[in-house]
């Protein structure tokens, strides 16, 4: 069953078109990668589809509902881990957790279990009641993702989710991913410029370039059509992509990518 | 099919409380957001001690000295005036926290939940306003050590903390709205510091309207810090009168907080674009 739709999504800043007649199907239990370097258009993508930001053309839906008109709808199915760290540093874990589980109206029987359940899950008992200003890059991002699934969302939207982490905190959050998707069936849509993160993550991937999807498919078919036998995902993307890339990203993608950096420590 | 659509309004008639419920608690949940940051570390609240002192332990005892000003107790006079004041000017630089929590993604995650945007400002409003409680203490002991003739009358005192209170919800909103038009710190401190003084000296905290010329009498008429003080003058001082009356100094706080909260609701999902 396809749970996540659009057609021809399309946003335009002005003269600049961040995102052109963007087309995919997820079907449910997916995990899908959006790929591409810094300004092809993925986070543009992901505001589209979370309700942050009106296309300015096309439609989209998530779960059956359109997320201009049906909104409000669509937010209750959907959680969302933001590319830049987004914890609240002078409140515990915990507390992170609480007052979230009260925006997404969960009972107030269940909070406490749920939230433990949440910390648990993401390996973060023992820490649960420390500040988060304390925690390690790699425990904020779990924890993160421990509120977006609070409410358990049907998609799940992940922004980048291992930027500025070391290897070892960047395994575990793939880890945690996968184990997402092993047991719930989450459905999930991450958005990555790491080509080791789309091959071990992902069951397909949509390679993008100045707003546009330049390719669609598994890491492993995409590998194969170039007709190299030992093509990398590396390869497709500079295939697709590589020839034209300007060096370096824009000048915003960069300091916010070094503001998330320094936050990580 | 007439009593289909019967049952879908009664459906949404009954859905209405739950709603209603709904609304409260998570304005109350980001309320409990600010008050446990808040207790985490609370040197904020003490290090706002110092301003308000300096206006009323300096300047109100010099400028009390002068007799032009035709005011028999000028401490009396400038108590209230130093309480909207300092109140105003923690709540004018609000909006920065938006933007800096837009910066973090937290702004990102408020409104991809399930919350009206209305909530999510009168959420931040409300904050404020418990915010500002501790500027009422500050500024009660430091009117003691004054010498000011305070009234001790509880409605009185509870009215001063409602009106400070609604003062801090309506200023903060504002500066949301502003926050949320300019988009960037550099912007936004830049105009804070130039919406603070006209606001503060174009109003009746620190003397009397009848003073002015009368082209600043117009804008200190329409200037809402004007009723705050005004409403103050009247409670908080043991012989204290308002000018034009609680009902109205409240109503006029209430219809502009109103509207700002409106407009910022239209407004904040935008600070992500």
């Amino acid at each position: 069953m396809i749970i996540l739709q659009t057609d021809g999504l399309t946003k335009r800043f002005g003269a600049l078109i961040a995102v052109d007649d963007f087309t995919i199907a997820i079907p449910e239990g997916e995990v899908f990668g959006l790929l591409g370097p810094n300004g092809a258009g993925k986070t543009t993508v992901l505001k589209m589809l979370t309700t942050l930001l009106p296309p300015s053309a096309g439609h989209a839906s998530v779960g059956g509902f359109d997320v201009v008109r049906q909104a409000g709808a669509v937010r209750r199915i959907i959680g969302y881990v933001p590319q830049m760290i987004s914890a609240d540093g002078n409140l515990s874990g915990y507390e992170n957790l609480l007052i979230f589980a009260k925006l997404y109206d969960i009972p107030r029987r269940e909070l406490r279990q749920r939230i433990q359940d949440a910390l648990a899950l993401m390996g973060l008992t023992a820490a649960g009641n420390n500040l988060v200003k304390t925690y390690s890059g790699g425990m904020v991002r779990r924890l993160e993702m421990a509120q977006s699934m609070l409410h358990r969302p049907r998609v799940l939207f992940l922004d980048e989710p291992t930027v500025g982490l070391d290897p070892a905190a960047r395994h575990l959050v793939w880890e945690h991913i996968q184990q997402l998707q092993r047991d719930f069936g989450d459905t999930i849509l991450v958005t990555t410029h790491l080509m080791e993160e789309a091959d071990i993550l992902c069951q397909r991937v949509a390679i993008m370039h100045h707003g546009t999807v330049r390719a669609i498919g598994a890491p492993k078919e995409l590998k194969a059509s170039l007709g190299q036998p030992d093509a990398t995902l590396d390869d497709v993307f500079m295939h697709y992509a590589g020839d034209t890339l300007d060096a370096g990203g824009r000048f915003r993608d960069i300091r916010r990518q070094r503001r998330v950096a320094r936050r990580l420590g | 099919m007439i009593s289909d659509v019967n049952a879908a309004s009664r459906a949404a008639w009954a859905s209405i409380p739950q709603a209603v419920s709904s609304f409260i608690r998570k304005t109350f949940a980001l309320v409990e957001l600010e008050i446990r940051k808040l207790r985490h570390d609370p040197t904020e609240l003490i290090s706002r001690a110092v301003q308000p002192a300096l206006w009323l332990l300096v300047f109100g005892q010099v400028f009390g000295r002068i007799r032009g000003i035709g005011i028999a107790h000028y401490q009396d006079f400038l108590a209230p005036g130093i309480l909207a004041q300092s109140v105003l000017f923690i709540a004018i630089f609000y909006g920065i926290a938006v933007i800096w929590e837009r910066d973090l993604g937290l702004v990102h995650k408020f409104l991809v939940s399930p919350t009206p945007r209305v909530v999510l400002v009168l959420g931040k409003a409300v904050s404020a306003s418990v915010r500002s409680i501790s500027q009422v203490l500050i500024i009660y002991v430091l009117a003691v050590i004054t010498g000011v003739h305070l009234s001790w009358n509880p409605l009185r005192l509870i009215t001063v903390l409602a009106v400070v209170m609604l003062a801090a919800a309506f200023f903060s909103t504002f500066s949301l709205v502003i926050a949320c038009l300019v988009k960037t710190r550099e912007r936004f401190m830049g105009i804070g510091q130039l919406m603070t003084m006209p606001l503060f000296f174009a109003s009746n905290a620190i003397y009397p309207i009848s003073l002015m010329p009368n082209w600043l009498q117009a804008i200190a008429r329409v200037n809402p810090l004007t009723y705050e003080v005004d409403a103050l003058r009247g409670a908080m001082l043991a012989s204290g009168t308002s000018q034009y009356g609680l009902l109205v100094d409240v109503g006029a706080l209430l219809a502009a907080s109103a509207i700002l909260i409106a407009i910022g609701a239209r407004l904040y999902p935008r600070v992500v674009t």
